[in-house]
């Protein structure tokens, strides 16, 4: 095994063990420890209000394939699916998703039939929910624009990989009135999004959205983890800053 | 039935998953054919996805007609282009006359002029945000954004060397840190997310 592989199964394997351990902590301790976000507290508002008023949520989760990294800011995209599905399951107009990608498609009809299925609404499920607006990031950005022109959207929480097209999506959101919530691994698209949506998420925002919409014990030890692991990262940066200073390392 | 069909599907995403992972850190050759194997399969069923994700995009424009919705004659054109390409690309081959005159003249033309309006939609995003939310980050983003733009522009008739110098120390200095941070957080919650799924605390696939 090479250093650097050796280094980087340490990395997992720290970053394992302390997920497992603050896991266990809040499960004994079930206190939250989350600074707040403005976003988080607007989407549950957002979705209260769109239950009762009979409008619709639409969850945008970009085009990032899930068999290469960009896949895991879907993933989280589907968490939140997943929590919004369940409350807003009540509502006239059950959530609708929408994915530039063919596995993330599928994810989405799946997280869709399956939260139904977890609070026994199954005939609320219908395939056409979990669509597939284009495949290419412009042909995505105008495929999505029908959803919330002809579907009385009131929120459209962004969360996935996007480009800077998504300037697209948010201004034709803000022309019909609809709240925006987003958030996106690509550096691009965070900064047009903190110019165009009313709630952007920034760096790792996004990848908290589990422990904020109450998605289970994991998520909250997940960001517990990262707060740690950040410091890690940073102690190793300046701890190698200064070993190449002082002409340890090359 | 149900919960035997969400086991079976945490315990091959967690196998899959940690063989994978383990043939990355790992140098035994069993293990490395395994996950070649297995990221092949990935590859081949995200191509079956895609056949799907364009079968899934036919059956809500169709649906659309189906019940005139609005806007349902957008969908009809979108469904004559996309069975028009698929006989033309499918018929013809990818690279052949007709299928490059779509893609010339069709497919870049219409990518190209959403591009224009990106950009007149962004300035207007930047206009707005001081609306939105006046805050001394909403400042320097405005401020930042005006300083790179004037040190970018090329104008025959003046020239100020300065603001290219500024321009770049913005994208050399400040820029970079502020991306090497977020990307970062980007990272961890990558790294987290993907530790979640190998668990199966996080089941996007029915569970």
């Amino acid at each position: 095994m090479s250093q650097i592989h050796l280094f980087e199964l340490a990395f997992a394997g720290l970053f394992f063990v302390l997920l497992i351990m603050f896991a266990l902590v809040i499960r004994k301790r079930p206190e939250k420890y989350l600074r707040e976000i403005p976003a988080f507290a607007h989407l549950g508002r957002s979705v209260g209000l769109a239950v009762e008023a009979g409008k619709r949520l639409h969850i945008a989760l970009g085009y990032g394939g899930v068999n290469d990294i960009q896949g895991a800011s879907g993933l989280v995209g589907l968490t939140m699916l997943q929590r919004i599905a369940r409350a807003a399951s009540i509502s006239d107009r059950p959530p609708i998703a929408s994915s530039g990608e063919g596995t993330l498609g599928i994810l989405s009809q799946d997280t869709l039939k399956s939260s139904y299925q977890a609070i026994r609404s199954e005939n609320q499920y219908d395939p056409i929910y979990g669509q597939i607006s284009g495949l290419t990031p412009f042909s995505y950005a105008a495929g999505t624009l029908p959803i919330f022109m002809d579907q009385q959207v009131s929120t459209t929480v962004l969360a996935g990989h996007f480009g800077s097209e998504v300037a697209l999506i948010t201004d034709a959101n803000e022309r019909v009135g609809s709240q925006t919530m987003a958030g996106s691994d690509n550096l691009e698209a965070q900064a047009v999004l903190y110019a165009s949506s009313q709630d952007p998420l920034i760096g790792e925002e996004l990848y908290a959205s589990g422990a904020y919409l109450n998605a289970g014990l994991m998520h909250q030890a997940s960001v517990r983890t990262q707060d740690v692991m950040r410091w890690v990262v940073i102690a190793g940066i300046l701890l190698g800053s200064l070993l190449k200073l002082i002409g340890v390392i090359e | 039935m149900s919960r035997l069909r969400t086991s079976l599907s945490v315990a091959i995403v967690i196998s899959v998953g940690l063989i994978v992972l383990s043939g990355y850190f790992l140098d035994l050759p069993m293990l490395k054919t395994l996950q070649i194997v297995f990221l092949r399969w990935a590859a081949l069923l995200g191509a079956v996805a895609l056949i799907v994700g364009v079968f899934n995009l036919f059956n809500v424009h169709l649906r659309k007609i189906n019940t005139g919705q609005k806007g349902s004659p957008y969908s009809l054109v979108l469904i004559i282009a996309l069975i028009a390409t698929v006989l033309i690309v499918g018929l013809l081959g990818p690279t052949s006359f007709w299928s490059m005159w779509i893609f010339n003249y069709i497919h870049v033309p219409i990518e190209s002029s959403l591009m224009a309006v990106l950009a007149v939609v962004m300035a207007f995003a930047g206009a707005r945000l001081l609306g939105r939310r006046f805050n001394a980050f909403s400042i320097i983003f405005i401020l930042t954004a005006l300083l790179v733009l004037a040190g970018s522009i090329s104008l025959s008739f003046v020239d100020f060397p300065v603001l290219a110098e500024l321009r770049n120390w913005i994208d050399r200095v400040p820029t970079t840190a502020g991306a090497r941070g977020i990307l970062l957080g980007v990272a961890l919650g990558t790294v987290a997310t993907g530790f979640r799924l190998l668990m199966g605390a996080d089941r996007p696939y029915g569970g």
